[in-house]
């Protein structure tokens, strides 16, 4: 499984997304933004960090980088794409995922661990893990407070497109546990077609026990073990 | 082709959270400033543009708004455009704000 691995002026986590591609047994490599095509990627991961400096809105300007053209073709197409934290910022800012991530209700750059309930197995980014299963991994942003307007949010919930809810340690998704204001507790959510995945935490910081957590590593592993020659849909219905 | 300022306000939509605002909104408060019932935070983007009139510059403005200057998910925008050098709203550095702020440093 190659993954492609964007990296924009202000990427921080591309080689932590690079790594943690590396641990789970996939190719990974890096394509700079300037760049208008993705190669023989099967995957595309967009990162963490601050692309172009967040300046007007996060990942407003990232949406226009010139590789962004081929990463929207790649997940119309149905290719598998992960964005994470910036990257979720980026991916909805493209509308390739509904909603916005608006400041946090703390309005403070929040940095801790937090827990997230798996509310979705069944997806390319969710196989390894069990229904319910309760997961820790660092968060770090100050923009991750999810929001879509009613209609859409009732789509989401309906399709059960919520693959992660900020949850406490025993899986109860209560307002406390909630970090950033999200709307739900959403921390992660996918698209119609399933093969595009958006999420405030960082699973790329949570890949090996020295980082403190390894519950990021099946979502890595999930991701280079889905059949891309059979396509994103055949991957092992768990939910 | 003449040359125009033109002015973007771009606004949080009604009933979204504003968080900033809310903020900014407890400290007039604590200031005592009770009357002040409620407070929402957007920004002002500045855009000097070449147009054959201020429609042609608006229209061209509003249509940068929808793809990049405003996040329609999340906000609105308006649009004012004046001929260059004029004052728009709030455009101009002599306003009696800016000259009290500039008295305390």
């Amino acid at each position: 499984m190659r993954v492609a691995v964007i990296t924009f002026p202000g990427s921080n986590c591309d080689q932590d997304c690079f790594r943690s591609v590396e641990v789970a047994g996939g190719s990974p490599s890096y394509v700079w933004h300037r760049e208008t095509s993705l190669g023989d990627a099967d995957a595309v991961i967009v990162p963490g960090g601050f692309a172009h400096g967040d300046y007007l809105r996060p990942g407003a300007i990232a949406r226009f980088s010139p590789i962004m053209d081929a990463v929207i073709a790649f997940g119309r197409e149905g290719g598998l794409v992960v964005g994470i934290c910036n990257g979720f910022q980026v991916l909805c800012e493209a509308g390739m995922l509904p909603g916005a991530l608006l400041r946090n209700r703390s309005l403070r750059f929040q940095s801790h661990d937090c827990h997230l309930r798996v509310e979705r197995t069944g997806t390319p980014f969710t196989a390894d893990y069990r229904r319910g299963q309760i997961l820790r991994m660092p968060l770090s942003h100050a923009d991750g407070n999810y929001y879509a307007d009613p209609e859409t949010l009732a789509g989401l919930e309906a399709d059960r497109r919520v693959v992660f809810r900020y949850s406490n340690a025993r899986g109860e998704v209560t307002g406390e546990a909630n970090p950033n204001g999200s709307l739900n507790n959403i921390a992660g959510i996918v698209n119609v077609r399933g093969n595009i995945l958006g999420m405030m935490p960082h699973p790329d910081r949570a890949f090996e026990a020295a980082l403190g957590s390894v519950d990021g590593l099946p979502l890595f592993r999930s991701l280079v073990g889905v059949d891309v020659a059979v396509g994103a849909g055949s991957t092992r219905e768990v939910a | 082709m003449s040359r125009f300022t033109v002015e973007v306000l771009v606004t949080p939509r009604p009933g979204l959270l504003d968080p900033q605002g809310k903020a900014i909104h407890h400290a007039l408060a604590s200031l005592g400033y009770e009357t002040i019932e409620d407070v929402r935070v957007g920004k002002a983007i500045y855009l000097e543009v070449a147009a054959g009139s201020p429609a042609e510059a608006t229209e061209r403005v509003e249509e940068a708004c929808r793809k990049l200057l405003a996040n329609p998910v999340t906000e609105d925008f308006r649009v004012t455009a004046a001929a260059a050098g004029t004052k728009t709203a709030g455009a101009g550095t002599d306003s009696p704000t800016a000259a009290a702020a500039g008295g305390l440093r």
